[in-house]
This record gives C-alpha cells, structure tokens and sequence, in this order.
C-alpha cells in the first residue's frame, strides 16, 4: 500500500509537461477528434463525414480470409510482404498505372498508406527537411512530417483552380532545403484531380530541384472521368518517385489496413529497414486478402464506383440547388463545397447543423487553415441518406 | 465522361432491377442526364421486351403472406417437331405455375408452383402437371426457407460498430 501510494506521487510529480517528446507535445490535436466525440453521443445523427467506403468488403475477399485462415496462415511474412501479393501489385501498377516495378526490389508491402507514408518520410528526412505538400489534404501529412523531424510547408490549393496544384504556387514554396513533395491527388477531402499537364509541371519541377515526390494514390481508381497518368509514369519520374497506394478505398477494405509502396530499390530498402524494425511485416491474412482483391476484385469494384458516381452526380445537383456552390469533384468521394456566404465559419457551420438537424459534416478547416469557409461531405453513405441529409441541409439553411 | 446510349440503357437497368418503383426523375439524377431521355430509354426498352414487367419481391415468410412454393423438375419426352417447347408452353398455361426454365441434367423442365397450401400444391402436380402427355416423371421440392431472392439476402445482416466521423 505504503509502496504503490510512493510510486502514485512520483508519477504525477513527472506528469510535467517536459515529459513529453516536444515535437509530439506540440502536434495540434485532430480537429476532427472534438466534432467525433459529440456525434458519437447523438442520436439521429445522417453522417457525411464518413472517410471510408459505406460498402462492406466483398465478399470473395473475406471469403479468402476466412480460407487462410482455415488453412492457418497466420504466420509472419517477409518483411517486404508475400511476394505473390508484390508480383500481383506490379503486375496491377504496370497494367493500370503503366509503370513497371520489380518485385523483388521495388516493391513494399505496409499496413495501409499511412504506414508506408511515415516508413518513407522517416527514410528520406533529415531534421529540418522540408516536405512541400498541398492544403487543404488528409490530416495526418502536416503531422506526419513533424513526427519524422521534418517541416511541413504547405501550398494552399484554391476553388477557383478547382482546389488542382498550381505549379507556380508549388514553385515558390521550394527552398534549397525541400527534399521531397507530397502530393494526393484525387484528392482527400476536395475531389480534384490534376490534369496531365499540371502534373507535367510538378514533374518538371521536381527534376529541376532534385526533389523526391511522394504520390498518395489511394483514391486513384474512383475517377469519374478520365484518369490522367501518374506523376511516377512520367519521363524522367520514376527514379525520384515513390508510388502509394493501398486497398481500402477501391476494395472497401479499410479494416484491413492493407497498402503498399513502389520505387527505386534504395528507397524501398531504405523503406524496408524502417519497416522492419518497426512493423516486421503486415498482417499475413490482410496480404492473402489482397492478393485475392488484385486477381478477382476488378468487377465488384467497378460496380461500387458507379455508384459512387451516381451519388456525386445527386449530392453535387443539390448542394448546388440549395446555394452551396461546389466543384464538380472527379475521384474519391468528396465534395467541398463552399459555405462562406452563410457568415458562419466553417466550424460554427458544422456545429450548428450537427446540432440543430443532425447532420454530421466536417469543418474544412480540419484540412488545413485554407479550408476555412468550406466543409466535407463526404458521399460514402447510402443514397437515401444523402437525400435525408440533403433535405435536412436544404432546412438549416432556409433557418439561418 | 460521355456516356454511350447503351451504357446508360445498363445502367438504368441496374437501378431499377433493384428499385422498380425508383422515379424517372432520381434515374435522371444519380445518372446525370435529362430526364427526358431516361423516360425515352424506359419506354424504348418496355417496347422491345428488354424490360418485361415490374414485379414485386414479397417475402413469403411473413405469416400473413404466407405461400407454400416448390419447384419440381419434369422429365420431358422430347418430340420430333419442336423438342420440349409444346409441353413447356402447356405447363406454362397453369396460372400456378410462376417459371418454367428447360434445364441441363436428369431432369428437363424445372418449374416453380405456388399455392396456398401443400395439399393444393400436390394436387396440381398430381391431376394437372403428370398426366400432361409427354411428361414422364415429376419430382417434388417443398421449399423450406428462403435465404436469397431476386439478389436479396433475406435473413438480415447485424449491424457492427462503426465510426460516424472518419477523416
């Protein structure tokens, strides 16, 4: 008793804030964590806040977890990943992406995006690298950067580009000290994407300033329109490029947490040495499962990108109707339109509709301070639900 | 992202295999087209029998709606003018016959009955269905419980916990 109650006041006694690492103290909290915390308390609530596929994953490739299961393959893996699921992978990125990449050495299986994100930052950063991305993007890059001892410079991107990367902003924002550029396209939480002759730009940039460009790739196949080519496609880009992508958003499994990374062997080894050390490898039954989802998965993912496609063109109409003008979005399932001429903030906007009709939006500002006067829909939800909300959004609106 | 006639014909299809009762005008939204030319391509598939009716999945299982179904499978003594098709249009007359598919395997005709009750549904097949001239056998299936129809898994599947606000 005596001992524990010793041991209870040394910690707090430690619990000062120099305990924890300055660079994690000083990480802002998500500001998507506070509005999270409310809508799990509600009731009635119609989200479009959603950032993962409302579809269940299909069912041949839970079938096909269950199987390794069954035959107990539950064992580690090498640390690269199964290499019939990194054959399958280069086979697909050659067949769909047109880059070719060797398995055995160009190739990394990780869990999600997110790991093979922070695997190649930590590679690539010294202490005071910069990293240029663009605003507003996923929440965790700014972060992301920062853990890894980098500085995160951001480029605003603008509605009226129609929220694509202007080369000439990227330009200005590149010092002797950028190292490499981060760039998400289509784009988590705007739904732009780059035309071939931006990504020429950035490509051209890159090259000039020996940058490392890092492409999150993890909405590629939900392109409504046609689909531009890689920035790692292009002349000259594939040494300096590092390749993400990942099966959450196209096979709807999130859950998962299944991605990988392609690129020139030293940073891939660079890449496996993080990884190694730190994750060993990914779940072996997620890998099994996406193996399956590369050899059968086409046809049923094509079928939830018609859909999404015809709840974007029913939540693009209505936004519109009601006055909240939007760009088209051409990928992922993201619409952002913009709120500003409410005189609410895009904070104050999402509060209020939480509060008064229920509907769960995300504030643009959890993007980036350049989301201010916008917010997310996201349109991974059920059609009838995108109505609900639509009419729910359409009443608050008409009460303000 | 111009779409061919024939790809937006599919698509329509697809939604209302699932939704018959979805409006003209929700077709037109989800799709990105006139409603105009929706109702044109509806009407143009009704006219060429690409679309042959609108039906309703009932599920029988509720006591009220209750029906006993089964499908029975007939052997066909097949006829040197026109094979199965005078005896499979016979069958077909009977208003308690709801399909009748000509199938590969030991059986040649499989067909699904409905009726109110078991004794009604093997009365049919006693005194209307074997007699028939040229059905040879019949086997009979009750069916039990339905666990899919029409692309719809019947037994629901249980919601889990999952998270309302996903960056």
């Amino acid at each position: 008793m005596f001992f524990w109650m010793k041991k209870k006041t040394m910690s707090a006694s430690r619990s000062s804030p120099d305990r924890i690492a300055r660079h994690i103290a000083a990480l802002p909290r998500s500001g998507i964590r506070d509005f999270f915390d409310l809508v799990s308390a509600m009731e009635d609530v119609v989200s479009l806040g959603i950032g993962e596929p409302d579809f269940v994953t299909p069912w041949h490739i839970r079938e096909a977890t269950i199987y390794a299961l069954d035959r107990g393959h539950t064992s580690y893996t090498s640390n690269l990943g199964l290499l019939s699921l990194r054959r399958a992978v280069c086979e697909y990125v050659a067949g769909d992406f047109g880059v070719q990449y060797s398995p055995e050495n160009e190739c990394i299986i990780t869990v999600g995006v997110s790991e093979a994100l922070d695997v190649i930052l930590r590679a690539l950063l010294n202490p005071g690298d910069e990293v240029v991305y663009h605003e507003p993007c996923y929440v965790s890059y700014a972060p992301g950067i920062r853990m890894t001892h980098g500085v995160p410079v951001a480029v605003s991107t603008r509605e009226s580009d129609g929220f694509a990367l202007d080369p000439a902003a990227l330009a200005r924002a590149i010092t002797p000290r950028t190292k490499a550029l981060l760039v998400n396209f289509p784009n988590n939480p705007t739904g732009a994407n780059l035309s071939q002759e931006a990504k020429q730009a950035i490509a051209g940039l890159a090259i000039e300033n020996d940058l490392v460009v890092i492409t999150d790739e993890i909405y590629s196949e939900l392109t409504y329109g046609a689909r531009s080519p890689s920035l790692a496609a292009l002349p000259g880009m594939k040494d300096r490029t590092v390749f993400l992508h990942g099966f959450s958003k196209a096979y709807a499994m999130t859950g998962y947490r299944i991605g990988y990374a392609c690129g020139p062997p030293d940073l891939i080894e660079a890449m496996m040495k993080v990884h190694q050390y730190t994750m060993l490898c990914a779940s072996r039954l997620a890998q099994e499962a996406a193996v399956e989802a590369l050899r059968n998965g086409r046809r049923e993912m094509e079928k939830m990108r018609t859909e999404y496609r015809q709840r974007r063109n029913v939540i693009v109409r209505r936004l519109n109707e009601m006055g909240l003008p939007c760009v088209p979005p051409e990928g992922a399932f993201y619409v952002f339109p913009r709120v500003r001429e409410t005189g609410l903030s895009s904070h104050e906007f999402a509060m209020r509709l939480l509060a008064e009709k229920q509907v769960a939006v995300v504030p643009g500002t959890a993007f980036g301070a350049c989301g201010e006067g916008y917010i997310r829909c996201s349109y991974a939800t059920a059609l009838d639900e995108i109505e609900v909300a639509m009419d729910r959004l359409r009443d608050f609106l008409a009460g303000l | 992202m111009n779409r061919t006639e024939q790809e937006l014909r599919q698509e329509i299809l697809a939604l209302i295999e699932r939704n018959a009762r979805l409006e003209v005008e929700k077709i037109a939204e989800r799709l990105g087209t006139p409603p105009a030319d929706v109702a044109r391509l509806i009407e143009e598939m009704e006219a060429d029998r690409t679309i042959l009716g609108y039906h309703t999945l009932i599920n029988e299982e509720k006591p009220d709606e209750a029906r006993v179904r089964a499908v029975i499978e007939v052997a066909v003594r097949p006829e040197r003018d026109g094979g199965f098709d005078r005896v499979a249009h016979r069958i077909c007359r009977f208003p308690e016959v709801r399909t009748v598919y000509l199938v590969s395997g030991q059986s040649d005709l499989r067909i699904e009955v409905s009726g109110a009750t078991m004794r009604e549904v093997a009365g049919f097949v006693a005194s209307k269905l074997a007699p028939i001239d040229g059905v040879r056998s019949t086997v009979t299936h009750f069916l039990l419980k339905k666990y899919k129809e029409a692309g719809v898994f019947l037994d629901e599947e249980e919601d889990y916990e999952r998270l309302k606000i996903v960056p």
